[in-house]
C-alpha cells in the first residue's frame, strides 16, 4: 500500500483557500501512476491509494483528491497536531503507514521533514527528491539538481519524497474516497517541536514566489541595490514575483527570501525571465521547474542563455527598462 | 553552551561536471571542495551562540584525511576543536550509517566530559542531499530535533534561569521559515538542528584566525563499520542539451519581439 502525505493550501495562498497544494497533487499522481512498483511487485494495480491530512480536509481538498484518484483519506486533527510539530505530525503519520510498500511526500521542506522522521521511526530507508520509480528502484535528484543518482532502498517499507514536477498532476475518473478520521494525542516529548508562535512578515513569505505564474529573476547583473526599479516593475506589470541569485542575497541587495536556487526556493512558474544571471548549477536546481526561459544578458555565451527558450542580449536595465514602456504602450 | 558542528566536505561545482571511471561518483579532477552554504550558517551561529555563552564549538566530519582542509577552514572563522572520523571510503556510507558514527563521536566525547549541548548539520548536504542526516542522528542520540532553521537565540526567560542555574542555558529559541511565515520553536537542550542558509552572514577568516586554526587540536578516529551501506548503484548526468535559444535581438530594440513572446505564452494580463 502507499501512503502520502497531503498539504493543504493556507488561507494566504494566491489560489484561494483549501486547495491540495500543486506539489502535493503531483506527488499522489506520482503514486496512482506506479502502485504497483511502490507497493513493492506483488500488489495488484487495485491496491488502494491512501493519503493523510493533517488538520481542516476543506471539501475543495476532498473534491480535488478524489479527482486524483485517492481510495481513502486520512484525516488526522486534534488539539495536539493544530500547531506544527514534525515529531507530533511523523507519530500521526506512522500510526496510519502501512507495514508494506510506501510512505512518501512531496519534496517541500514540511515533506522532507516529516518523511526523515517517519523513516527514522519506523527504521526504514529513505530517498529525497525522487523522480522516477522502475523495477530497478528509484532515480532521484542530486548535486543540486546537476546529476541523478539510482538506488534500490531495502526493507518491506520504503520512504520516499518527490522532487517538485517529477510530474504533472493528472486528473482520473473520480473516486468516492472513504474518509477515515484520527484524532492523535501526542506524547509530550513529541510536543516540545511545537511552534510557539508563527511570525507573518511579508519579507519572510516565501509562498508569492513559489505559487507565481511569472517570475522575474535578477543576478549580479543589476549592479548594485538601488538597480532593481526596472525588474521590480516588470514583475508589477505581469502580475508576477521577484526571484534573485544567490549573489544578490549574499550582498544584501535583496531579502534571503526572494532567493531561488539550491539553497533557496524552486520555483515553477509559467515564465521565468532571468536577468543578468549566469545561470550557475545551484541556481539553475531552483528555476528548471519553468515552463518557458527568457535570458536577458550581456553575454551570449552565458549558461542562462544556452539554456534559455528566448534570450535578448544586452544591458538588462535599458532592456527591460524599453520591456516596461513596450507594456505600458500596449495597454494604453 | 558547547556546540558540534557536523560539516561534509563536497565538490565546489559551478560548470560541468563528468563522471569517473566507477560511475558511481562525479570526477573530482580539477574541482575544488567547499562545504554546503547550509553548513556555513551553522558555523557562524555556533560561533555566535558559543561566544555569547562561554562555550566552545566543535567542528566535525566523517571522511578522508583530505576532508581536514575543510575542518581547517571552519577553524579558521572561530571554532574551537575538530573531529575527523577517517575513513578511505566516504561513499559506502549511508544517511544510516553517518549519522550513527556521529552520534557516537557525541558519545564518547561526552563520557570524556566534552558533551555537547547542541548539534548542528546543514539542512542538506550539497552534494547527496539526502534531507535526513541530522534528523536520524537525533534519533540516535535521543534528543528532539528541528530543520529549516535560521536563527537561533538564547531564549530571554532561559537567560533568566541560567542566570541562576549552574549549567549553561537549557533552551534555545529558534526561527524558520514555514508555509505561513516565520515559525519560532522554543527548543529544550540537548538538541540537534539542521540549519538553512539565510538568517546569517558566515564571516571570513581573519589572519589571526587562520593562525590559530593551523595549531587547533584536530582529534582523529576511525569510523565504525558502515552497516547499512549506501544505496545509491550509480550516477547519471542528464542528457546533453544542446541549446535551442531564439536569440529574439540585441538591445532595447529587441523588447518589442519580447513582449509578443509573453503575449504569446499567456502571461500579458
Ligand atoms: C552549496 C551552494 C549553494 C548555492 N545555492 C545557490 C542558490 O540557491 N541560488 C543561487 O542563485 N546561487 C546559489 N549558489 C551560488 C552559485 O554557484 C552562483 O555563484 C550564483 O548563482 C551566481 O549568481 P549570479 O548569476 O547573479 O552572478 P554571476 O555568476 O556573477 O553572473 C552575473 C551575470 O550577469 C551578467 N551581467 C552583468 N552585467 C549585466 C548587465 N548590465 N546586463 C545584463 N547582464 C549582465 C553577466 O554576463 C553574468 O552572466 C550556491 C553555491 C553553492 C556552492
Ligand atoms: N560525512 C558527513 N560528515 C559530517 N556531517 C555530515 C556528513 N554527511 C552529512 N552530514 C551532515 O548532515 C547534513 C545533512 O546531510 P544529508 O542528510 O546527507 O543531506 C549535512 O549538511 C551535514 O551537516
Amino acid at each position: 500500500m502507499t501512503l502520502v502525505f497531503v498539504e493543504i493550501e493556507g488561507p494566504d495562498a494566491p489560489s484561494g483557500s483549501g486547495g491540495v497544494q500543486l506539489t502535493s497533487a503531483e506527488a499522489v499522481t506520482f503514486a496512482r501512476t506506479n502502485t504497483a512498483i511502490l507497493d513493492g511487485g506483488s500488489a495488484a494495480d487495485s491496491s488502494p491509494l491512501e493519503v493523510a491530512v493533517i488538520g481542516a480536509l476543506t471539501d475543495e481538498a476532498r473534491d480535488r483528491l478524489a479527482h486524483l484518484g485517492v481510495d481513502r483519506i486520512h484525516h488526522i486533527d486534534s488539539p495536539d497536531v493544530h500547531a506544527y510539530s514534525a515529531a507530533a505530525w511523523a507519530q500521526a503519520l506512522v500510526d496510519v503507514a502501512p507495514t508494506h510498500g510506501t510512505v512518501m511526500a512531496s519534496g517541500t521542506p514540511r515533506g522532507m521533514e516529516l518523511m526523515a522522521h517517519v523513516a527514522a521511526r519506523l527504521g526504514a530507508r529513505m530517498a529525497a527528491n525522487v523522480v522516477a520509480v522502475d523495477e530497478d528502484g528509484f532515480l532521484r535528484q542530486v548535486l543540486g539538481g546537476a546529476a541523478f543518482e539510482r538506488l534500490k532502498l531495502t526493507g518491506a517499507l520504503q520512504v520516499l519524497t518527490v522532487a517538485g514536477h517529477a510530474c504533472d498532476p493528472e486528473d482520473t475518473a473520480p473516486t468516492e474516497p472513504e474518509i477515515l478520521t484520527h484524532s492523535p494525542e501526542a506524547s509530550a516529548d513529541d510536543l516540545r517541536t511545537r511552534v510557539v508562535r508563527t511570525e507573518v512578515e511579508e519579507a519572510d513569505d516565501t509562498s508569492g514566489l513559489t505559487q507565481a505564474k511569472v517570475v522575474v529573476g535578477a543576478g549580479r547583473g543589476v549592479g548594485s541595490a538601488d538597480g532593481f526599479a526596472e525588474v521590480l516593475e516588470l514583475a508589477d506589470h505581469l502580475g508576477g514575483a521577484l526571484g534573485v541569485s544567490r549573489v544578490v542575497t549574499s550582498l544584501g541587495w535583496r531579502p534571503h527570501a526572494e532567493q531561488v536556487g539550491q539553497t533557496g526556493s524552486r520555483i515553477s512558474p509559467d515564465v521565468y525571465i532571468a536577468c543578468g544571471i549566469s545561470g550557475a548549477i545551484q541556481h539553475w536546481a531552483g528555476v528548471q521547474g519553468a515552463k518557458s526561459i527568457i535570458a536577458i544578458n550581456t553575454d551570449e555565451e552565458a549558461t542562462m542563455v544556452q539554456r534559455a527558450d528566448y534570450a535578448i542580449i544586452g544591458d538588462l536595465h535599458e532592456v527591460v527598462a524599453a520591456i516596461n514602456e513596450e507594456i505600458t504602450r500596449r495597454r494604453r | 553552551m558547547d556546540i558540534l558542528v557536523c560539516i561534509k566536505r563536497v565538490p565546489d561545482i559551478s560548470g560541468q561536471i563528468t563522471l569517473d571511471a566507477s560511475g558511481r561518483d562525479i570526477d573530482h579532477g580539477a574541482l575544488g571542495h567547499t562545504i554546503s552554504a547550509h553548513e556555513e550558517c551553522a558555523v557562524e551561529l555556533a560561533v555566535q551562540l558559543a561566544g555569547a555563552t562561554d562555550g566552545e564549538v566543535t567542528i566535525l566530519t566523517l571522511g578522508t584525511d583530505d576532508a581536514v582542509e575543510q575542518l581547517r577552514a571552519s577553524l579558521a572563522v572561530g571554532a574551537d576543536d575538530a573531529v575527523l572520523i577517517e575513513t578511505e571510503d566516504p561513499g559506502a556510507y549511508g544517511p544510516e550509517d553517518i549519522a550513527f558514527a556521529i552520534a557516537e563521536a557525541v558519545r564518547t566525547r561526552a563520557n570524556d566530559s566534552r558533551s555537547c549541548d547542541l548539534v548542528l548539520v546543514g539542512n542538506d548536504a550539497a552534494d547527496t542531499g539526502d534531507f535526513q542526516v541530522g534528523v536520524r542522528l537525533a534519533y540516535e542520540l535521543d534528543r528532539p530535533v528541528l530543520t529549516g532553521i535560521t536563527l537561533l537565540r538564547l531564549a530571554e526567560e532561559a537567560a533568566e534561569v541560567d542566570a541562576a542555574s549552574e549549567g549553561g542555558p537549557t533552551s534555545v529559541e529558534a526561527y524558520g521559515i514555514g508555509p505561513a511565515g516565520t515559525e519560532v520553536f522554543r527548543l529544550p537542550l540537548p538538541a540537534v538542528v539542521a540549519v538553512q542558509e539565510g538568517g546569517v552572514e558566515p564571516r571570513y577568516p581573519s589572519i589571526p584566525g587562520r593562525m590559530k586554526a593551523k595549531k587547533a587540536p584536530l582529534d582523529e578516529v576511525d569510523a565504525p563499520e558502515p552497516v547499512h551501506g549506501n544505496p545509491r548503484n550509480a550516477l547519471e548526468l542528464p542528457p546533453e542539451q544542446s541549446s535551442t535559444v531564439t536569440v529574439l535581438g540585441e538591445g532595447p530594440e529587441a523588447a518589442g519581439a519580447l513582449v509578443d513572446v509573453l503575449d504569446e505564452l499567456g502571461v500579458l494580463r
